[in-house]
Order: C-alpha cells, then sequence, then structure tokens
C-alpha cells in the first residue's frame, strides 16, 4: 500500500470525531414517551419484526439515560410542560424526532388545545411525515439522524472545552 | 309513549308547574324543567322512582338559536327498573349559575367541573369548583360557541381553507 504500519495489524488511527460520532449513532437510546398512536408504531418498530436493537437503538425507561426523544403522537398545550421536562432532563447531546403529522404540524388538529408541531418548543432534528408514520418510515427516519450525527464536528472537544461544537445545516 | 312513561306520569302529578315540555324521540324520553325545581325534581327521581345512575351531565350552547343560552341535560338510569330518562333545564346567560346535583348523585362533582370548564357554567354549592380539563391558568371556555376555534391567539376559523 506504500503506508507503514507501525502500530501492528491491532491498531487503527482515525480522527476522534468519527470515533465519537460512530459511536453515538451506534447507539441511539430513546426515552420510552409515546403520546398517541403514532406510539404504536413506534412499539411495532421496537419489537422483533423491525427489531431498532439491530441500530443499538434502546429504548430506555429514563430521560437521564436517553439521549434522544422521539415525540411520537399529537402534542397538547397541557403536556407540553411535561414533554419541556423530560427534554431538560436528558443529558447532552440529545436529538428530537418529530414522529407524525400531529408533531411535525399539529396535524388535523387545528385547535385551541393543540400545539402546532413540537417544533415550537424543541430543537427539532428530523421530520417523520405520516398518519402514523409505518415502521419503515421511522427507521428511515433513524437512519436519516444517524447520518446526521456522524456529521456532527467537535461536538466531543466542546464538550471538554475546546473549541465549538459544529452541526451542519440540513442537506 | 312519553305520556304513559313511569316517571312522566308522577312528574306530572307532583311538579306540574315546573314541567316546561316532555319530548319523545325514538323511545328517548326527555323531560325539560324549570331550573327553580331541579335539584328538587332529580331528589325525587333518585329516592322515588330508583334513577340510581348519572350516566352523564353535561350543557349545550344553543348561542343565538335559543333565547335561554345554555341547557344543562342530565342523563339518568334505573339500574333496578332498566329505563333511562333524559332531564334538562334551561340556563341563561345572565345567570349562568344552577344549584349542584352532587347531594343527590356523588358521580355529579367531576361532571359540574367539566361543564365549568368548558361552559362556564358556575354550580352553587359544589365543594371544589376548578378546572378538570384545561391547565387551571387558562382564559375562556372552550366549549362556547364564542370562542375561537383555533385559540384566541389565531383568527376566527371560516371553514377548511381560512
Amino acid at each position: 500500500m506504500g503506508v507503514d504500519n507501525p502500530l501492528g495489524d491491532n491498531v487503527i488511527t482515525t480522527s476522534l470525531d468519527l470515533l465519537v460520532n460512530w459511536s453515538r449513532k451506534s447507539s441511539i437510546w430513546p426515552m420510552t414517551f409515546g403520546l398517541a398512536c403514532c406510539a404504536i408504531e413506534m412499539m411495532a418498530t421496537g419489537a422483533s419484526h423491525n427489531d431498532l436493537d439491530r441500530f443499538g437503538i434502546i429504548f430506555r425507561a429514563s430521560p437521564r439515560q436517553s439521549d434522544c426523544i422521539i415525540i411520537a403522537g399529537t402534542v397538547t398545550k397541557k403536556m407540553l410542560p411535561v414533554i419541556m421536562t423530560v427534554y431538560e432532563q436528558m443529558p447532552e447531546p440529545k436529538w428530537v424526532i418529530a414522529m407524525g403529522a400531529c408533531a411535525c404540524s399539529g396535524g388535523i388538529f387545528d385547535t385551541y388545545s393543540v400545539v402546532q408541531g413540537i417544533d415550537e418548543a424543541l430543537p427539532v432534528d428530523v421530520y417523520i411525515p405520516g398518519c402514523p408514520p409505518r415502521p419503515e418510515a421511522l427507521l428511515f427516519g433513524l437512519m436519516k439522524l444517524q447520518d446526521k450525527i456522524m456529521k456532527e464536528r467537535n461536538s466531543f472537544g466542546s464538550a471538554i472545552g475546546l473549541g465549538e461544537r459544529y452541526i451542519p445545516e440540513a442537506a | 309513549m312519553a305520556e304513559n312513561n313511569r316517571a312522566v306520569l308522577k312528574l306530572k302529578e307532583k311538579f306540574a308547574a315546573s314541567i316546561i315540555e316532555v319530548v319523545e324521540f325514538r323511545g328517548e324520553v326527555t323531560v325539560t324543567v324549570a331550573k327553580d325545581a331541579i335539584i328538587e325534581i332529580l331528589s325525587f327521581l333518585k329516592q322515588s322512582l330508583q334513577y340510581n345512575l348519572l350516566t352523564d351531565l353535561t350543557a349545550v350552547d344553543y348561542l343565538g338559536k335559543k333565547e335561554e343560552r345554555f341547557m344543562m341535560v342530565y342523563q339518568l338510569y334505573s339500574i333496578p327498573n332498566k329505563d333511562r330518562l333524559r332531564v334538562k333545564t334551561p340556563v341563561t346567560e345572565v345567570a349562568c349559575t344552577i344549584p349542584t346535583a352532587i347531594p343527590v348523585w356523588k358521580t355529579a362533582n367531576w361532571l359540574e367541573r367539566e361543564v365549568f370548564d368548558l361552559f362556564g357554567i358556575t354550580f352553587s354549592g359544589h365543594p371544589d369548583l376548578r378546572r378538570i380539563l384545561m391547565t387551571d391558568d387558562w382564559v375562556g371556555h372552550p366549549l362556547r360557541k364564542d370562542y375561537p376555534l383555533q385559540g384566541p391567539d389565531r383568527e376566527p376559523y371560516k371553514g377548511r381553507l381560512s
């Protein structure tokens, strides 16, 4: 190959970003948090037929152990403070997926009691359309989130006080 | 026929002055009574005629359709006699209050809180008249016909293209 391999076969060299992003995207732990019918599709996605575990995606029962929250369903104004509390309890880095029409835009519920899209309150990373989205759509959305995580730069360095975190704009 | 209904017969006998209307539609008997006598009539229906289950208590807003804006609706069921009765009473917007039915059926507690929350009708004698569905700091009563459908901060709804 023309390149020396002074460290032997059991050692690889890579960038810190690649290693950190790879480990993060391979262990997205979403918060177990369902709101409406989308949550049923989310459960179906986690169950054996679609099997989120093969992506390293394991639902956690505590926001303290989660790094992703899937807003799966209609967000009412009464529920919003609860979601905000759960989101704030999650440690950094954390990502938000808006699953389904209601979480993206309020959906068919254009009424006084429903939040017209969770992006009014939380920074959404991936929007998944559908009413509700099929498990394939949720899987695709999670893979899009993985792609997005792989594009992050210096997220580890910024966490220990070295420079700024760089998150790419949506493609 | 409504005239032969066991409750209607007794009510006509005992509260003739308070009965406004008796209607039967598809086997459902509805008795409309005056607001002043409502608790007396409900107690009589429970004590003497065994309407021991208050299935539902709700209200209707007839804004612009009727002189008296609100109509309270009591859906009653008699478990021993296996029959139903609907009792209605008009409530005006000016005197938007009605005596509580909690002494008759304890179920009325939360149902009356719901009516208070969504219609703004107050219940005199209610021990805990707070909002039950909307948040505590909510302004307005959403099931009133003049409440903007998409919220107070939006233009009034004018059809699906608005």
